[in-house]
C-alpha cells in the first residue's frame, strides 16, 4: 500500500509538472496572441536608480548564469558527470554556482527591499510581482541552501535529476529517484513549478521577449503602408 | 537616387511669444494620463536655460545621439554589444527627477481647513504617490529666464564663450533670452530607432513620421537616452514609451497638428520635402563644418524632372509631389537658407528645421540706442547681446557661418521693407543690404510675405496621406464585423 507521502511525491511530481507545462504554453500563447501589449519588462527604474542598479544586476547575472548550469545539466548530463571527475574541476564549478547563487540571492533581496521601502515603486508594485518575489526568494534560497547542506550538487543532479526530468519529457514519470531526497531539494524542485505555473500571468513573461532580433537587423527601421518592403530599398 | 517624401516643419523663433499655448494643445490631447503627466511632447525652453530635462543638451551625461568613430556611425548611449549590459540597468537612463515630478493640488484644504491665523492653501500632491510634495522643479522651471543664475548659467551652449560674452548675457536690466518650441523632430537617421532593442520604433515610409508600436514595445528603455534632443518618454505606468506621433491623425485627415494649429504666433510652418534616402548614412558622416550643407543637399529640388521621375518610381502620389512644390518648408531651408537644423552635431539628420531669431540680436547697443547705421551695416548682428558662437552652438554645430548668413539675409529683408513702407531708410542702403546679404528683392519680397502675412494656406501645405490605398485597407471588412473597429483593440492596460 502506498503511504500519504507517497500521494504526495507524486502528486508533486508527476502530475503538478504536466499542469504548471500547459499552463505555461497555453497561457503565455494566448496572452502574447490577445494582449501584446502586456508584454514588458515593465521596468521602474526611471523612477528610482540607485538601488535598482544594486538589486537588479546581480540578480539577472546570476539567475542567467545558474540557470544556464541548470539547462546544460539537463541536455549534458555525461558531460558534466565527465568534468567532474577531477575534484579540482568539481571544486571551481560548485564554488562558481555557489557565487552565483549567492548573488542572486542577495539581488533579489536588494530587489524586494526596494519594492518595500521606496514610495514611488510601492505605486507601480501588484500583488503578482509580490508572488513572484515570494517564489523567486523560495526558489533562490533554497537552492544555495542545497548547494551549501548537500553538496556536490552538480554531479548529483546529473546522476538523479537530470534522467527524473527526462522521464517527464518522455511522459513516464520515474519518482524512483526522487522519493528519497531530502526535503529542501524537493522543495527546490516543487517550487519550481510553481514558478512554472505561474509564469504567464506575471511580468516574468519579458523574459520570451528578450530582443533577439536587435542582434541582426539594420539600424532603421522603416514600414510602408502602401508597399510591402523590398530588400533592394535602403533602411 | 532612392526618393522620399517627409513631412517637415519649420519654427520662425522671431515670431515665437512663449505663450506655451502649443504645449498645452498638445498636452491636453495626448498626455493628459496616468504615466504621461510628466511628458510634455511639446515644450518650449527659454534660452539661454537648462531645458526639460534638465540639461537635455549635455551628451556627456546623456550619451544621445551618433558619433563617429573610424569612419563608422555609433551610437552614443548602446550598441549591439553592450546590449546585454545595458539592458538590465541602462547607465545613461534619465529618470524622473530629471524631468520633475508632476503634481496637483489637494484643493479640498481650502474649504476643510482648521480656522487659523494664516489662509488656507491647496498644498500640493504628487501624482505619482499621492503624498504631499514640496515642488522642486516644474516643466518650465527657468521660464522668461525665472532662476536665471542657476539655470540659464547652466546652458550647454555657453560652451566656448568667453567670460565677457557670458557676463554680457546676464547683465542686470539687459537680460537677453529667447524661446525654444521643441518636439520630437522626426529625424532622417533617427537614434532612437536604431536603438530600440525590439524594433518597436520605426519610420514611415510614406511620411516620414517616426512611431513607436506600443504592441512591440517591451520598456529596454534604450530609446530614451539614445534620442539626444529627450523626445522619447518612458510611461512610469504602463511600461511603455512614448513619444510625439506629429498628430498624424489629423495630418491624414487634412489638419495641422495641434501645437501648430494653436500657435498664437503663427510661427509654425509644415509641408513636404523630397530628400534622397541612399545618401542618409553618407551625409550623416560629414565632419561638424559641413554638416548643415551636407543635411541640406539631401534635400532635393521638386521642380527638377530627374526627380520628380524618380520620386514617381519610388510610388510618390502626384498629390504629394504637387505638396512638395508647394511646400514652404522647402523655400525657408532649401532656397533662402534662413532655416537651421537644431544640433546638426548630433547626426540624427533632424526635420524640424529653425529661423534664428533677430528680435534680441538687434536690440543691443551702447547706451541703450541702436547702432543702425555704421560702415559695416551688419555691424550690430556680430556685436548683439546674443553672442553669435551660442546661436551658432545651437543651430550650426558651433559654426557660426550659416547663423550669420540667416540674420543677415532676415536684417536686409527688414531694411528693404522698411525702406519700402517707412521710408526713413534710403532704398540704395538697402539694396546694398540686399545683395549683401544674398538676397534678390523678389526674394526679399518673399520672405517678407511667408513671415509677415501668411495665411493658414501659406503655413500648412499638406499632402493628401492616401490612407484609401494603405495595405492595412485590404483587410476584409467583414471579419471585423461587430468588433470596435481596426487595429488596437484594447485599453492600454499595464502588464501583471
Amino acid at each position: 500500500m502506498p503511504s500519504a507521502g507517497n500521494y504526495l511525491d507524486v502528486a508533486l511530481f508527476s502530475v503538478l509538472p504536466y499542469v504548471a507545462l500547459f499552463t505555461f504554453l497555453l497561457v503565455t500563447i494566448e496572452r502574447y496572441r490577445g494582449q501584446a501589449f502586456t508584454y514588458s519588462s515593465l521596468s521602474s527604474q526611471f523612477l528610482e536608480n540607485q538601488q535598482h542598479f544594486y538589486g537588479l544586476v546581480p540578480f539577472h547575472y546570476g539567475i542567467l548564469t545558474v540557470l544556464t548550469g541548470h539547462v546544460v545539466a539537463f541536455f549534458l548530463p555525461a558531460g558534466l558527470l565527465w568534468w567532474n571527475d577531477h575534484p579540482a574541476r568539481l571544486y571551481v564549478l560548485e564554488a562558481a554556482g555557489l557565487i552565483f547563487g549567492l548573488l542572486t540571492l542577495v539581488g533579489l533581496l536588494a530587489i524586494a527591499t526596494r519594492r518595500l521601502n521606496v514610495p514611488r515603486i510601492r505605486e507601480v508594485t501588484s500583488v503578482t510581482d509580490w508572488i513572484v518575489l515570494g517564489l523567486l526568494l523560495m526558489q533562490v534560497a533554497s537552492g544555495v541552501y542545497v548547494a551549501l547542506v548537500y553538496p556536490w550538487g552538480s554531479s548529483w543532479f546529473a546522476a538523479i535529476v537530470a534522467p527524473y526530468l527526462w522521464s517527464l519529457l518522455e511522459l513516464a514519470p520515474n519518482l524512483g529517484a526522487i522519493a528519497p531526497l531530502p526535503l529542501a531539494v524537493k522543495l527546490h524542485i516543487t517550487n519550481a513549478y510553481l514558478l512554472i505555473l505561474f509564469f504567464p500571468f506575471t511580468r516574468l513573461v519579458h523574459v520570451l521577449v528578450v530582443p533577439n532580433p536587435y542582434l541582426w537587423r539594420r539600424p532603421q527601421v522603416v514600414r510602408w503602408y502602401r508597399r510591402a518592403p523590398s530588400p533592394a530599398r535602403h533602411g | 537616387m532612392d526618393v522620399r517624401s517627409q513631412i517637415a516643419m519649420v519654427f520662425h523663433l522671431d515670431k515665437c511669444i512663449g505663450c506655451h499655448t502649443c504645449s498645452i494643445a498638445c498636452k491636453n490631447i495626448w498626455t493628459d494620463r496616468r504615466g504621461a503627466e510628466y511628458m510634455w511632447w511639446n515644450n518650449v525652453e527659454t534660452k539661454p536655460g537648462c531645458g526639460y530635462p534638465t540639461r537635455w543638451e549635455d551628451q556627456q551625461s546623456y550619451r544621445g545621439g551618433w558619433e563617429v568613430a573610424d569612419g563608422n556611425l555609433r551610437l552614443k548611449s548602446t550598441s549591439k554589444a553592450r546590449i546585454v549590459a545595458n539592458i538590465f540597468h541602462h547607465p545613461s537612463l534619465p529618470t524622473l527627477d530629471d524631468y520633475y515630478e508632476p503634481w496637483t493640488y489637494d484643493y479640498q484644504e481650502l474649504f476643510n481647513a482648521p480656522e487659523g491665523p494664516d489662509q488656507p492653501t491647496a498644498k500640493p500632491i504628487s501624482m505619482v504617490t499621492g503624498k504631499y510634495i514640496d515642488i522642486e522643479a516644474g516643466p518650465n522651471w527657468d521660464d522668461d529666464l525665472g532662476g536665471s543664475p542657476v539655470y540659464a548659467e547652466n546652458d550647454p551652449n555657453l560652451a566656448g564663450l568667453t567670460e565677457e560674452q557670458r557676463a554680457q548675457l546676464s547683465a542686470v536690466e539687459r537680460l537677453v533670452f529667447f524661446y525654444f518650441p521643441r518636439i520630437c523632430n522626426h529625424c532622417l537617421n533617427p537614434s532612437c530607432v536604431a536603438a530600440c532593442p525590439s524594433g518597436a520604433l520605426y519610420k514611415r515610409g510614406e511620411d516620414g513620421i517616426v512611431l513607436l508600436d506600443q504592441n512591440r514595445c517591451r520598456g529596454w528603455r534604450a530609446c530614451v537616452p539614445a534620442c539626444p534632443y529627450k523626445k522619447t518618454y518612458y510611461n512610469w505606468s504602463t511600461g511603455k514609451s512614448e513619444k510625439c506621433i506629429l498628430c498624424f491623425p489629423r495630418l491624414e485627415t487634412g489638419q495641422a497638428p495641434a501645437c501648430f494649429h494653436s500657435c498664437v504666433g503663427r510661427i509654425r510652418y509644415l509641408g513636404v520635402l523630397l530628400y534622397d534616402a541612399a545618401r542618409i548614412h553618407e551625409v550623416a558622416l560629414s565632419s561638424d563644418e559641413e554638416l548643415v550643407d551636407a543635411h541640406r543637399s539631401l534635400i532635393l529640388d521638386p521642380h527638377d524632372p530627374a526627380v520628380i521621375e524618380a520620386a514617381r518610381r519610388n510610388g510618390i502620389h502626384e498629390s504629394v509631389l504637387e505638396s512638395a512644390q508647394k511646400s514652404p518648408v522647402y523655400r525657408f531651408v532649401k532656397i533662402w537658407k534662413i532655416a537651421l537644423p537644431p544640433h546638426i552635431e548630433y547626426r540624427t539628420l533632424p526635420m524640424l528645421f529653425y529661423v534664428p531669431p533677430m528680435s534680441p540680436v538687434m536690440g543691443q547697443q551702447t547706451g541703450g540706442v541702436v547702432e543702425h547705421v555704421s560702415g559695416d551695416l551688419f555691424h550690430d548682428i556680430d556685436a548683439s547681446r546674443v553672442p553669435m558662437k551660442f546661436l551658432a552652438n545651437l543651430f550650426g554645430a558651433g559654426h557660426e557661418g550659416k547663423v550669420r548668413y540667416a540674420l543677415r539675409k532676415q536684417k536686409a529683408v527688414r531694411w528693404y521693407r522698411r525702406a519700402l513702407t517707412v521710408g526713413d531708410v534710403e532704398m540704395g542702403v538697402a539694396e546694398r543690404m540686399l545683395r549683401e546679404a544674398d538676397c534678390s528683392s523678389e526674394e526679399a519680397e518673399a520672405i517678407y510675405r511667408l513671415t509677415s502675412l501668411c495665411t493658414f494656406d501659406d503655413r500648412f501645405v499638406i499632402p493628401p496621406m492616401h490612407r484609401e490605398e494603405a495595405i492595412e485597407m485590404l483587410e476584409d471588412p467583414l471579419e471585423h464585423k461587430q468588433g470596435v473597429g481596426f487595429g488596437f483593440l484594447q485599453g492600454p492596460r499595464r502588464g501583471l
